[in-house]
């Protein structure tokens, strides 16, 4: 299927992905030419064939629920563009 | 020990066995294997070389062998994939949006490695954010691959997305480096420098602090030059993690001691539909010829179906950008990474990723915005889950027929730097032969096997049943031994 300008234009927007202009031609068509080919798998007959959840058969472990990590907060902030005590700093959000 | 020619090419078994005759210490292997790396930067296979902290780690090493404390790699130098968090040491999965990014941890797979005494040398290039087949989406450069085809010097892919583990490999800087395979990161680039590289079961290494793909289809594995060093590496790499849910509590053999090689009664599955239109000569040939040693080394041959195979690359092509959209959703420029500051926190968001991933993140991350987006969920991602499990049963089925599959693993020789770019699906197609058995979480290894008619490398690839990782080394050692694979790249690292 061919994708619309306005559509890539919505999906990037969606994915928080800042997209020139003048790059969207293209995109659209690369994304048009992607999906038309994952298109074929509506050839399959897929029946009432459940999907994959798992890759490999397994039970998920329990734990006891206590506390097994934390009181890192200078790591957790180390990497940080900008911070401000044990806070991560972004623009004001909250009029 | 003076002699550091000896030392550089020798496998990971050789350098174990010398250093516990007391030929060479730990420290002269991490020399050797510096010089090694400084002589061959022209591959820029390394995103970041660690000289420091593996004369030191070297040296702990020696130290823990004189009072006896000897790991299963005691003193081995590794490379590690730039995809595996280090602490203290920077990792960026190949991309800009990482770029100065120190994590204060240490992945599973690699404490594991430190713990069993190995040696890091650094960090080795990959594709950005290990999406690609070619390790040209890297922020660092690209990679070339050691060898050239005969009679001309243009710079050939290494593949990838594990292209910097496998260049490394394959030019002697390194006897072995950790790699991760979502598609056929790991095989593939093995196959296109002469090397081994081994995809194990989903589940079998931890995935914790290893930077994310997809999730669903993510595992760690080893390239070496040897299957037995595979062997080696992975006993170290393997192991149930409480930090990942899924990493599998069973215990990890003593793969080593299963390399017996030993094929007879032993039924080789060859499946009809990886026979692709367009496949040159020379691959349907090393297959055929594959299939004829494992034969007279005393394995029953037999035609299987796996009938789903076409609808695998699609199926793969929704399910990763899918997870990798997700995944990905954490880069927002203010946990850690690259910010691109703006008044606008959305405007800021927007600008960060725009301005931090490149053009193969942002396309794979698209394409799953656009197939989770509401009203498309069910058509695509959903159906591509079930077309998923008829692939995984196709395997079931053929696995009570067969004990092992051998294909080609990768449908054509390296291409060189630059080619198939333009075209995004044509590059997707490398790896129609290494994607199935990763949507069905299955162990496989790609063993070099020969080469190409202008003298590039070509591999086979082995898939076994889930945790028949002992019987893929054991069929390997055989298809090894058989291929008698000696040639070496053009390049290769220097001896001093």
């Amino acid at each position: 299927m061919a994708l619309k300008k306005e559509i890539v234009a919505q999906i990037a927007k969606l994915a928080r992905l800042e997209v020139d202009e003048s790059d969207l031609d293209l995109m659209c068509s690369e994304l048009s030419q992607i999906l038309a080919w994952v298109e074929q798998l509506e050839e399959v007959d897929i029946g009432s064939v459940p999907p994959m959840t798992s890759v490999i058969e397994m039970d998920l472990k329990f734990r006891e629920d206590v506390v097994t990590d934390g009181n890192q907060a200078d790591d957790v902030i180390a990497n940080a563009p900008e911070r401000d005590h044990h806070f991560f700093v972004v623009p004001k959000v909250i009029e | 020990m003076a002699a550091e020619e000896s030392l550089i090419g020798l496998s990971i078994a050789e350098m174990r066995d010398g250093m516990r005759l007391g030929e060479f210490t730990a420290v002269d292997l991490a020399e050797a294997h510096i010089a090694a790396a400084e002589s061959v930067r022209e591959l820029g296979a390394y995103i970041l070389e660690t000289p420091e902290r593996a004369l030191e780690m070297a040296a702990a090493s020696d130290a823990r062998r004189s009072k006896n404390q000897i790991g299963t790699l005691e003193g081995i130098p590794l490379a590690i994939k730039d995809l595996f968090c280090t602490k203290g040491v920077g990792t960026t999965a190949a991309s800009r949006i990482l770029d100065g990014f120190v994590p204060s941890y240490e992945s599973s797979v690699t404490t594991n490695l430190w713990r069993a005494g190995a040696v890091m040398t650094g960090k080795a290039n990959m594709d950005e954010f290990a999406m690609g087949s070619s390790n040209m989406t890297s922020y660092f450069g690209h990679v070339q691959n050691p060898w050239r085809r005969v009679g001309d010097n243009q710079p050939v892919t290494p593949g990838g997305s594990s292209g910097g583990s496998a260049a490394l490999v394959a030019a002697n800087v390194v006897p072995g480096a950790t790699g991760t395979d979502t598609g056929g990161s790991i095989r593939q680039p093995a196959a296109f420098c002469g090397v081994v590289g081994m995809k194990p079961t989903y589940g079998r290494c931890s995935r914790w602090g290893i930077i994310a793909f997809a999730s669903s289809l993510d595992q760690a594995g080893p390239v070496t030059r040897t299957v037995r060093d595979a062997a080696i590496l992975l006993r170290a790499m393997a192991g149930h993690d409480a930090k990942d849910s899924t990493s599998v509590d069973v215990a990890v053999p003593d793969y080593e001691a299963e390399l017996s090689g030993d094929m007879r009664g032993l039924r080789v599955g060859i499946p009809k539909e990886y026979r692709v239109d367009g496949m040159p000569s020379e691959i349907e040939e090393l297959w055929l010829e594959g299939a004829d040693w494992l034969r007279r080394s005393g394995a029953e041959i037999i035609d299987i179906s796996l009938p789903h195979t076409q609808y695998a690359l699609p199926t793969y092509y929704i399910i990763a950008p899918a997870e990798a959209s997700s995944n990905l959703a954490r880069y927002d420029g203010v946990k850690y990474g690259l910010r691109i500051a703006d008044d606008d926190l959305q405007v800021q968001y927007e600008k960060t990723r725009g301005a931090g991933f490149g053009a193969e993140v942002k396309r794979r991350i698209m394409i799953g915005t656009y197939v989770l987006s509401a009203g498309y969920y069910d058509a695509y991602y959903l159906r591509a889950q079930r077309v998923r499990s008829l692939i995984a049963d196709d395997f079931n089925q053929a696995f009570e027929k067969v004990d092992v599959i051998l294909t080609p693993t990768t449908p054509h020789q390296a291409f060189l730097l630059g080619e198939k770019l333009e075209d995004p699906v044509a590059m997707y197609l490398n790896d129609v032969f290494t994607v199935p058995s990763s949507l069905a979480g299955l162990p496989a290894i790609s063993v070099p096997s020969g080469l190409s008619d202008n003298s590039l490398p070509l591999g086979l690839q082995l898939i076994a049943p889930a945790f028949r990782e002992p019987t893929l080394f054991s069929v390997a050692t055989s298809l090894e031994s058989c291929a008698g694979f000696v040639s070496r790249p053009t390049i290769v690292a220097k001896k001093t």
